[in-house]
């Protein structure tokens, strides 16, 4: 069936409610939103949050945006809770002791820090055991709950407030950590890159995928930040389009090892064209700091063309 | 018929859980509690126990998965031993605070640095204010029995808190001593089932746990949780009282060993206990009034009854596995000697600190201790109520 925007929200709720206190212009609720729309509509599905700030905005006592059963615990350790309600959900099936007709999916969600960062040890040991769960990266490139400190899913240059742009020190000074390959090399059976693009139809397939297939599943999805990133609320969708036609974050998804870019523009836009609506990249236009836009530039063309090797070898007969 | 065997303090635990059946376990190895995941994945591996056992990367997932499987509607387990149970720390406060009764298999050991194995109670004294039911173990057999009253108390709907069994890291736990185990149908009619009445695979009902809880809720919260400890403690007596039922075995809050009659007395937990008792029929032999209270519940502190349990004494020696490093006294002594204050117990007490990084506990030494006690008792004087026993030098 064709993806239409249109009928899939006519016919499938929002499992994740309105009246939440997430900021405008933020990326991440329409992640949560349209991940949870993938899930069929007789499945339940227990969904774990770690810290950050989907999770303090979502559930503040005695109130839920969560329609499904939701559990928080702390900041590093969301796959590690899930895999718990995982092996819990597997003992009690086997023992008879829950419907037979239950079918309950596992959603992790945690930002960038708790995922590239404090929680990567759990999450590379909940992927490595298998659990059934799929883990959904909410990637907005820095510590955006505390204030914009700077993570390792922080791109070069970003002016954070632990990598300030100062006259000595122009930003942050390296390089993003890229996870999505990271987690290739747990060898899962469906890794993703995605974003909220095109009426969310690439997010959208990726979290069915991504839901339905056995085993540990992992979704990093770009989510902008108005307030960490510098720009105006209404233009998130601008500023979606332009990390994927920039191919600063390209979309693409990794089956069984096989690479599938799922997105190639045909022209693609010079990086200073995501990088300049950007307050946090504010200063790589002052006059002398050219070299910061080559070398940004460089490293997307050098990424870009990583993964269009990874697609051609990964895919030989 | 109980069936008797010889076993180590670990083996004695492994089998308490194989009896229990737990849906999920997860742990992490750590010297000297290893040995219990160990045992236990035999069991899984040869079909023995319904446990799915999530072999985790680390001690703070073994917490998390075990917060995630109890929160989920299922009975989780666990075991560790000194950092195993500080990288655990953050998690141990969320179980506590989520109300979610999991039962922990602690091995104590000293908590690193420096680094080592051996046993001390620095781990267990750096959750005592987690929230958890802490339950103290002389030997393998109290280890084990323990274990079979864990859940009952743990899941009571008065108390939803999890517990922690105690055991003393290598002296216990890797020495064979004699057991008399409960059959395994026993066992399962006085374990129950576990019927949560909210959890998160429950397809009727969905639920979140965990909120972010702010000033407006988390005072009254955190009072709930203290209530809770508090109601631990009845049920603690309840539970054993069907426990001695089944097995003739009695539990209390505490063991007074020679005490009702006693002048001078030594206050411990876990192993130190039986050395301890060896010493007192030693004097006692000797004419000496000494005796022992061996505390096993720890946590909630029962310091009205420790209070007038040593309310008839001359003079009254609290020993710490762990010294507290705060100048003035171990966490137990601190206990102990502000519930006899409250008590309006006056009685002389000072405390030893001992035991540390595994240092040997030797009946010379806690000889000495009452023969202090002897002389405090006669001059009414403590001098340094901060002391140590077994320290060189």
């Amino acid at each position: 069936m064709a993806y239409n925007v249109k009928e899939i929200c006519a016919d499938k709720p929002s499992r994740f409610t309105a009246g939440h206190r997430m900021c405008a212009g933020c990326g991440a609720p329409p992640v949560a939103r349209m991940v949870l729309r993938a899930l069929k509509e007789g499945d339940s599905a227990v969904i774990c949050g770690a810290t950050g700030c989907m999770e303090v905005s979502t559930f503040i006592y005695p109130y839920t945006a969560w329609t499904d059963s939701f559990i928080h615990t702390a900041f590093e350790n969301a796959a590690s809770t899930l895999s718990g309600v995982e092996a819990a959900y597997k003992s009690l099936k086997k023992q008879g002791k829950l419907p037979e007709n239950q079918n309950t999916k596992f959603i992790a969600f945690g930002g960038d820090g708790g995922t590239y960062d404090i929680g990567l040890q759990s999450l590379s040991g909940a992927m490595e055991r298998g659990h059934d769960m799929v883990y959904v990266c909410y990637d907005n490139g820095a510590y955006m709950n505390t204030g914009i400190q700077r993570s390792s899913a922080t791109p070069k240059f970003a002016d954070t407030t632990t990598t300030p742009a100062g006259s000595v020190i122009p930003g942050k000074m390296q390089s993003r950590k890229d996870l999505a390959k990271i987690m290739v090399g747990h060898h899962l059976p469906y890794v993703a890159q995605s974003i909220g693009i095109n009426n969310f139809k690439d997010l959208y397939e990726k979290a069915e995928k991504a839901i339905y297939t056995e085993g540990p599943c992992f979704l990093n999805v770009l989510a902008p930040c108005p307030r960490g990133w510098g720009y105006a609320t209404e233009d998130l969708m601008q500023i979606n389009k332009l990390a994927v036609e920039t191919c600063y974050w390209p979309l693409y998804e990794v089956i069984d090892g096989k690479y599938v870019i799922n997105y190639k523009p045909k022209n693609r836009l010079p990086i200073e064209e995501f990088l300049r609506p950007q307050k946090r990249f504010k200063h790589m236009f002052k006059p002398g700091n050219e070299w910061m836009i080559q070398e940004f530039q460089k490293e997307v063309d050098s990424r870009w063309q990583e993964l269009l090797d990874l697609e051609e070898i990964t895919n030989k007969e | 018929m109980s069936i008797r065997e010889r076993l180590s303090g670990n083996e004695a635990a492994a089998i308490a859980m194989k009896q229990i059946n737990p849906d999920v376990v997860a742990a992490f190895p750590i010297t000297p509690s290893t040995e219990i995941p160990q045992y236990f994945s035999t069991f899984v591996s040869n079909g023995q126990v319904d446990t799915e056992f999530v072999a985790v990367e680390s001690e703070h997932s073994a917490m998390s998965a075990c917060v995630g499987a109890e929160a989920a509607g299922s009975r989780a387990m666990t075991a560790t031993s000194a950092n195993g149970l500080s990288f655990m720390w953050e998690m141990i406060y969320i179980a506590s605070s989520m109300r979610l009764p999991i039962v922990m298999s602690l091995v104590n050991r000293a908590v690193s640095g420096p680094l080592n194995i051996h046993n001390d109670h620095s781990d267990a004294m750096g959750v005592r204010d987690s929230g958890w039911i802490m339950i103290f173990s002389e030997n393998n057999q109290e280890a084990y029995d323990n274990l079979i009253m864990a859940h009952r108390i743990a899941e009571n709907e008065k108390v939803h808190l999890p517990l922690m069994v105690c055991q003393d890291g290598f002296i216990t736990s890797h020495s064979i001593e004699n057991i008399e185990l409960i059959e395994d149908d026993k066992v399962k009619e006085f374990v129950g089932k576990y019927t949560p009445k909210h959890y998160l695979l429950n397809e009727k009902e969905h639920i979140a746990m965990g909120p972010l809880d702010l000033q407006s809720y988390l005072f009254e919260h955190k009072k709930q949780q203290a209530v809770a400890m508090q109601n631990a403690k009845q049920v603690i007596l309840d539970v054993a009282k069907d426990f001695e039922k089944m097995t003739g075995r009695k539990y209390s809050f505490f063991e007074e060993y020679k005490l009702d009659d006693a002048e001078i007395a030594i206050v411990c937990m876990n192993s130190t206990a039986g050395t301890t008792k060896f010493v007192v029929d030693k004097l006692r032999s000797q004419g000496i009034k000494a005796g022992l209270l061996k505390l096993r519940v720890f946590r909630p502190f029962p310091g009205e009854e420790v209070a007038k349990a040593l309310s008839h004494l001359k003079a009254v020696a609290i020993l710490d596995k762990s010294d507290s490093l705060n100048g003035a006294g171990g966490a137990l002594f601190t206990d102990v000697t502000s519930a006899m204050y409250l008590n309006k117990n006056s009685v002389p007490a000072v405390n030893y600190i001992y035991g540390i990084g595994g240092r040997d506990t030797k009946a010379d030494d806690l000889e000495n201790v009452y023969k202090d006690l002897q002389e405090i008792a006669q001059s009414g004087n403590v001098g340094n109520p901060y002391r140590s026993m077994g320290l060189r030098g």
